[in-house]
C-alpha cells in the first residue's frame, strides 16, 4: 500500500474558485478510482492560488484480477445462436466452457480480466480528471489555441506532478507532461523542486515558502490579522470571507497592519469597510470604543525586509480609494434627495410597470393609507409618505452607484445629512429590511410602513402583470419580499388583509416554508390553513400556536384520537356529512339547510329524539351543546387557547361515548342518530382546525 | 520607464509601434491589438497609448484618478508559456523589486461590451495597488481568438509613482530639472474635467455620433474595415463624453452600447472577411 500525490499547478487560480476546485478534484478522483475498481484510503485536497494537490493513502499496487463468465446457450444449439453468444461476449468458439447445468451441457463464456497496474490506472485518470474539470469559468492559450478544440482549464495549466509511492505516474494532457518537479513560491523561491512523494509533498513546499494547506493558511491569516491589530490597541473586525480570500491569494500570507489619514473619518464607516473590503480585501479595525479606527490590515504574499514599504503602498492605495469615497459623499450632497428622486423617471423598474418614479409614487401612497388606516400603528401619515417618497433616490446618486449594496444606507445618511426627521432618515436606511433569514425586521413605525408599502407593492405589482415565480425560478425576488412581508406583519402584529387570490396562496406557501423552518409542525400548519379564507396572517398564526400548545397536551392528543375514531366511522359508514362540512369551511355549516345532506343533520341535531339517549350518548350532547358556542365565541374573540379549552371538554364525553354506546345500533333511528352526534362533534372541532390534517 | 520597456520587450520580439492618433478609452482599442488579435498570424508589439476616460476625472483633486493618461501595451500573439516571468522581469527592468514589493495576480476578466470582446487574466497589484491589467483574450469582435493573444496593460503613472515614490500622480518628476507631472497635466485635467463633465455641447456631441456611425458604415460598404475601425473608436470615445455628461439615460445606455458593439464587431468581421481566406491556406488549423 502506497500513497499518491498529485499537484496541478497553473498560473493563479482566482481565490473565489478554490473551495470549489478541491471539492471538484476530489469528487473527479474518486469516481475514477471507482470505475477503475481501485480501493483507496483517506483522500485530502490543498489549494494555493498555483497550484490544487490531492494525496490518496493507501493506494494499491495493482487492481484485483476479475473473473467474468456468462452462460450461453446448450451444446447442440444452431450454431447461429452459439456464435452470436460468441461475439457478445468477445471469445472464439473453441475458447468456451462447457458445464452441466440441471443435467444439460451448457457452454460457458468465461473472461479473465487481469489486475492493472494502478499507476498505469492514475496515467489515464489524470487527464480524464483534467479534461472533465468543471471550472465556473475557462480558457484557451498559447499555440495549441489555433483550434478552439484546444485544452481548456482555468488559466494556462502550467505543471503536473504525480508519483505512486515514489515511482512517477507518467502522462501527458494539453502538452503538459507530468514529472517530480514543482515551483516554489514564486519570488522566494527560484528553480525548480524535486518532489519525492506525498509524505514530503508539503514540507518541502514549506521550506520553500508556500504553505500548501489552505486551511493553514487561513489560520495564519485569521491570527496575524488579530495579532497585528491588538498590538496596534485595536480590535480587527472579523469577517471571514476576507480569511478564505487572503488565503486564496497568497502562499505565504503576511498580513500587516497600516494607518490612513483621520480625516477619510469623515465618510461614513459602512463606505470605509466596504471600500477597504471590496475593493483591496483589507481587514478593517474599531478602537477601544467600538468606532471605527483609521487603521487597516492587508495580507501580503511575501516576508519582506521592510514591511513598511508594502504597508505604505497599500496606504496609498487606500487613501485614493477613500479621497473617491470622498468625493462622492460630497458631490452627492450637494444636490437633495428630493432632487435626486425625480432622476428615478429615468429608470426602468420593469418594461410592464413603468419607471423607479410610478413605483415610488405607488408605493407613497400605500404607505400612506397604512398609516392612515392605522394598519402600521403610530406611523405619522406626512412623515410615512415623505420617507417613501425619497426612500430610492440614493439609486442615482454616485456612492450608491459606486457601491451598490450602499443602497438605503446612504440614502439614511443623506436625509439626515439635509436635517429631515430621525423617522424619515431610518425609514429610509432601513426600508429594504429585513432583507435576509437573519436579518432584523423593522419595529420603527414609519420605516415599518414604507418597508411594507415596497414589498407589496412589488408583490402586487408582479402578480398583477403574471410575473410569477415558477420553480426553482424567481428573478424579481418575490418569495424573499413575500417573506419580508409575513416578517413584518408578524413581529409587528400588523393586523390586515394582506392579500387575496393567487397572492394569497402565495403567502400561503412562504408562511409554510417559513413556519416549517421555525420549528412548527406542518401538519398543524396545514390543518389551519386548510379552513382557508384566512387573509390575516397574524390571525392564522394565533390559530397555529394555540393550536401547537393544545396537540402538546394530554387533552388534545386523546382529542385527536376521539377525533380520528369518529372520522372513521363515519367514513366507514359512508357518512356524506363531514366531508362536507370540512369543505365549505363555512361559519356555520349548517346553515346550508338547502342542501339535502345537511339538511338531514340539521334534523337529527335537535334535542329530542325518539329514543331514550344512553347515558355517555347524553353527556356527549350536552358536552357539545356547551362546547361548540363557547369555542365559537373564543374564536370571535380570537382567543384561540379558549377555543381550545372549549374543545378539552370534549375529551372524557367523545372516550365515554366510544366505550359505552354502540353506534352501529340494529335500530336505524339510533344509528341515524348516533351518526349525526359524531358529525356534529367532528363540526365542532372542525371550528378550529382540520383535525384531519394532523398526523399523529 | 518607457525606454526600458521598449528595450525589454523589443529584446523579446515585439515590433516597438507608435500610439494611435485617436482618442480612444484603452491601449486594447488601438488597432494593433483590436485587429491584430483577430487571424492565425503570429504579432507581437509594444506601443505606448494615451487614454481618455471622461468620466474618470476628478478636476486634479484625486492623487492617481485621470481623465487622461498613458498605458504600456503589449501583445503578445499566441500567448508564451513565460508570459507571467516575462511581465515579472519587466518589473524588475522598471525598478520594481518583488522580493520588496508586494506582487499579486488578483482575478479580474477583462469583458469590453463595445468591442464584443473579453479573455480571463488578472489585474496584477502591486502593494495593494493595480499596476497592469493581463488578459487572455478570448474573443474579439465576437470572433473566438485563433490563437489566443496575451495582452499586458501597464498604467504607466501608476507605475512611476511607485518607483519615484509619491503618494500623489501630480508630484511625480517628469524630468531631473524639477519639471513635475503636474506641471504638465494638472491644468489640464481641471479644464478637461470641467469639459467633459459641464460643457461639452451635447447635441454635437449626439450629431457627432451619428455621424461617425453613419461613416462607419459606409465604410463597411465599401470593404474598408481599418477606417470602420476607427469610426467604430470614435463612436466609443463620443459615447464616452455623452455618458460624462449624464445625458444618457439607462435604458438609453444600453442602445448606445449595443451601436457602438455593432460598429466594432462590424468592422472585425470585415477584416477577418478581408483576409480569411488567405489565413485558412496559410494556417490549415485555423480553418478547421
Amino acid at each position: 500500500m502506497t500513497d499518491f500525490l498529485l499537484e496541478l499547478r497553473s498560473e493563479e487560480i482566482p481565490a473565489r474558485m478554490q473551495a470549489g476546485a478541491r471539492a471538484d478534484l476530489e469528487r473527479l478522483f474518486r469516481e475514477q478510482m471507482k470505475a477503475a475498481g481501485v480501493e483507496h484510503g483517506a483522500i485530502t485536497v490543498w489549494s494555493t492560488p498555483r497550484r490544487l494537490a490531492l494525496i490518496a493513502k493507501a493506494m494499491p499496487q495493482q487492481t484485483e484480477a476479475v473473473s467474468e463468465e456468462a452462460k450461453g446457450p446448450p451444446e447442440g444449439a444452431p450454431d447461429q445462436a452459439i456464435d452470436g453468444f460468441c461475439k457478445k461476449n468477445g471469445v472464439t468458439r473453441d475458447q468456451l466452457e462447457v458445464r452441466d447445468v440441471k443435467g444439460r451441457a451448457t457452454y460457458f463464456a468465461v473472461k479473465n480480466i487481469p489486475g492493472r497496474d494502478v499507476k498505469d490506472v492514475l496515467a489515464e485518470a489524470i487527464p480524464a480528471i483534467v479534461r472533465a474539470f468543471p471550472w465556473p469559468k475557462s480558457m484557451r492559450w498559447g499555440e495549441a489555441s489555433i483550434s478552439t478544440e484546444s485544452l481548456r482549464w482555468v488559466r494556462p495549466l502550467s505543471g503536473i506532478v504525480a508519483i505512486l509511492g515514489e515511482e512517477l505516474v507518467g502522462c501527458e494532457v494539453g502538452g503538459v507532461a507530468s514529472g517530480y518537479a514543482t515551483l516554489g513560491h514564486r519570488f522566494h523561491h527560484s528553480g525548480e523542486i524535486t518532489i519525492g512523494g506525498a509524505d514530503d509533498y508539503a514540507e518541502k513546499l514549506r521550506a520553500c515558502h508556500v504553505i500548501v494547506d489552505h486551511e493553514e493558511r487561513q489560520d495564519m491569516v485569521r491570527a496575524q490579522a488579530q495579532d497585528a491589530a491588538s498590538a496596534a490597541g485595536l480590535e480587527l473586525v472579523a469577517d471571514e470571507g476576507l480569511v478564505i480570500e487572503n488565503a486564496g491569494l497568497t502562499e505565504w500570507p503576511v498580513p500587516l497592519l497600516g494607518r490612513f489619514d483621520e480625516s477619510y473619518l469623515d465618510v461614513p464607516p459602512e463606505v470605509i469597510q466596504l471600500t477597504a473590503r471590496t475593493n483591496q480585501k483589507y481587514f478593517v479595525c474599531n478602537d477601544a470604543n467600538g468606532a471605527l479606527a483609521n487603521a487597516f490590515v492587508c495580507t501580503a504574499n511575501i516576508a519582506a525586509e521592510d514591511p513598511a514599504v508594502i504597508v505604505d503602498g497599500n496606504r496609498k492605495v487606500l487613501a485614493a480609494r477613500l479621497s473617491d469615497a470622498r468625493f462622492f459623499w460630497e458631490v452627492d450632497q450637494k444636490t437633495t434627495l428630493a432632487e435626486h428622486a425625480k432622476k428615478l423617471e429615468r429608470i426602468t423598474f420593469h418594461e410592464k410597470l413603468g419607471t423607479v418614479a410610478d413605483k415610488v409614487q405607488r408605493v407613497a401612497k400605500l404607505a400612506r393609507w397604512l398609516a392612515e388606516e392605522g394598519v402600521v400603528p403610530g406611523a405619522d401619515a406626512d412623515m410615512t409618505e415623505m420617507a417613501a417618497l425619497l426612500c430610492k433616490a440614493d439609486l442615482v446618486t454616485e456612492m450608491v452607484g459606486e457601491f451598490p449594496e450602499l443602497q438605503g444606507l446612504m440614502g439614511g445618511y443623506y436625509a439626515r445629512a439635509e436635517g429631515l426627521p430621525d423617522a424619515v432618515s431610518d425609514a429610509i436606511r432601513d426600508h429594504y429590511k429585513p432583507v435576509g433569514q437573519g436579518d432584523d425586521v423593522p419595529t420603527a413605525p414609519v420605516t415599518v410602513g414604507v418597508s411594507l408599502a415596497d414589498k407589496l407593492d412589488t408583490l402586487r405589482s408582479f402578480f398583477a402583470i403574471d410575473e410569477k415565480p415558477t420553480g426553482s425560478k424567481d428573478p424579481f425576488a418575490l418569495r424573499r419580499a413575500a417573506l419580508a412581508v409575513i416578517r413584518l406583519v408578524t413581529a409587528n402584529n400588523l393586523r390586515m388583509a394582506v392579500a387575496d387570490g393567487d397572492l394569497l396562496d402565495f403567502f400561503a406557501d412562504r408562511l409554510k416554508v417559513q413556519q416549517k423552518e421555525a420549528g412548527v409542525r406542518h401538519d398543524l400548519i396545514d390543518a389551519v390553513f386548510a379552513l382557508g379564507g384566512e387573509d390575516d396572517l397574524v390571525r392564522l398564526l394565533a390559530r397555529v400556536k394555540a393550536l401547537q400548545s393544545f396537540m402538546d397536551s394530554e387533552d388534545g392528543s386523546n382529542l385527536l384520537a376521539g377525533y380520528k375514531r369518529a372520522a372513521n366511522i363515519l367514513k366507514k359508514e359512508g357518512y356524506e356529512g363531514t366531508d362536507r362540512i370540512a369543505r365549505t369551511g363555512e361559519e356555520d355549516p349548517l346553515a346550508l339547510v338547502d342542501d339535502p345532506d345537511v339538511g338531514s343533520i340539521v334534523a337529527e341535531r335537535g334535542k329530542s329524539v325518539s329514543y331514550d339517549r344512553e347515558p355517555a350518548e347524553q353527556a356527549l350532547v350536552d358536552a357539545l351543546a356547551q362546547a361548540e358556542p363557547a369555542a365559537n365565541a373564543a374564536i370571535a374573540g380570537e382567543d384561540f387557547g379558549a377555543a381550545m379549552a372549549a374543545l378539552a371538554t370534549l375529551r372524557a364525553p367523545i372516550d365515554a361515548f366510544f366505550d359505552d354506546v354502540t353506534v352501529n345500533d340494529a335500530d336505524p333511528a339510533k344509528r341515524s342518530a348516533r351518526l349525526a352526534l359524531l358529525a356534529n362533534f367532528v363540526a365542532a372541532v372542525h371550528k378550529v382546525a382540520d383535525f384531519s390534517r394532523i398526523e399523529g | 520607464m518607457i525606454l526600458a520597456l521598449h528595450d525589454f520587450w523589443s529584446a523579446k520580439g515585439c515590433l516597438i509601434l507608435q500610439p494611435y492618433d485617436m482618442r480612444m478609452g484603452a491601449g486594447t482599442f488601438h488597432p494593433a491589438t483590436t485587429l491584430r488579435a483577430l487571424g492565425p498570424e503570429p504579432w507581437n508589439a509594444a506601443f505606448v497609448q494615451p487614454c481618455r476616460r471622461p468620466t474618470d476625472g476628478r478636476y486634479g483633486e484625486n492623487p492617481n484618478r485621470l481623465q487622461h493618461y498613458y498605458q504600456y501595451q503589449v501583445i503578445l500573439k499566441p500567448s508564451p508559456p513565460q508570459i507571467q516571468e516575462w511581465y515579472l522581469d519587466s518589473l524588475r527592468t522598471i525598478g520594481i523589486d518583488p522580493l520588496k514589493h508586494d506582487i499579486r495576480f488578483v482575478e479580474d476578466d477583462w469583458e469590453s461590451p463595445t468591442l464584443g470582446a473579453w479573455g480571463l487574466g488578472w489585474e496584477v497589484w502591486c502593494d495593494g495597488m493595480e499596476v497592469t491589467q493581463f488578459t487572455y483574450f478570448q474573443q474579439m469582435g465576437g470572433f473566438d481568438c485563433k490563437p489566443v493573444a496575451g495582452e499586458l496593460t501597464y498604467g504607466l503613472e501608476r507605475l512611476a509613482m511607485y518607483i519615484q515614490g509619491v503618494d500623489n500622480v501630480y508630484d511625480l518628476a517628469f524630468n531631473t530639472q524639477g519639471v513635475s507631472y503636474g506641471d504638465v497635466f494638472l491644468e489640464n485635467e481641471r479644464q478637461m474635467s470641467t469639459w467633459n463633465f459641464e460643457v461639452a455641447d451635447t447635441d454635437a456631441l449626439f450629431d457627432l455620433f451619428r455621424k461617425a456611425s453613419a461613416e462607419c458604415k459606409l465604410c463597411l460598404e465599401k470593404g474598408l474595415p481599418i477606417p470602420a475601425y476607427e469610426q467604430a473608436i470614435e463612436a466609443s470615445h463620443i459615447f464616452n463624453l455623452l455618458q460624462a455628461r449624464g445625458v444618457i439615460s439607462v435604458q438609453e445606455r444600453a442602445s448606445y452600447m449595443a451601436q457602438v458593439r455593432d460598429l466594432a464587431r462590424g468592422s472585425c468581421e470585415a477584416y477577418m472577411a478581408k483576409y480569411s481566406d488567405q489565413w485558412a491556406a496559410a494556417y490549415p488549423e485555423w480553418a478547421a
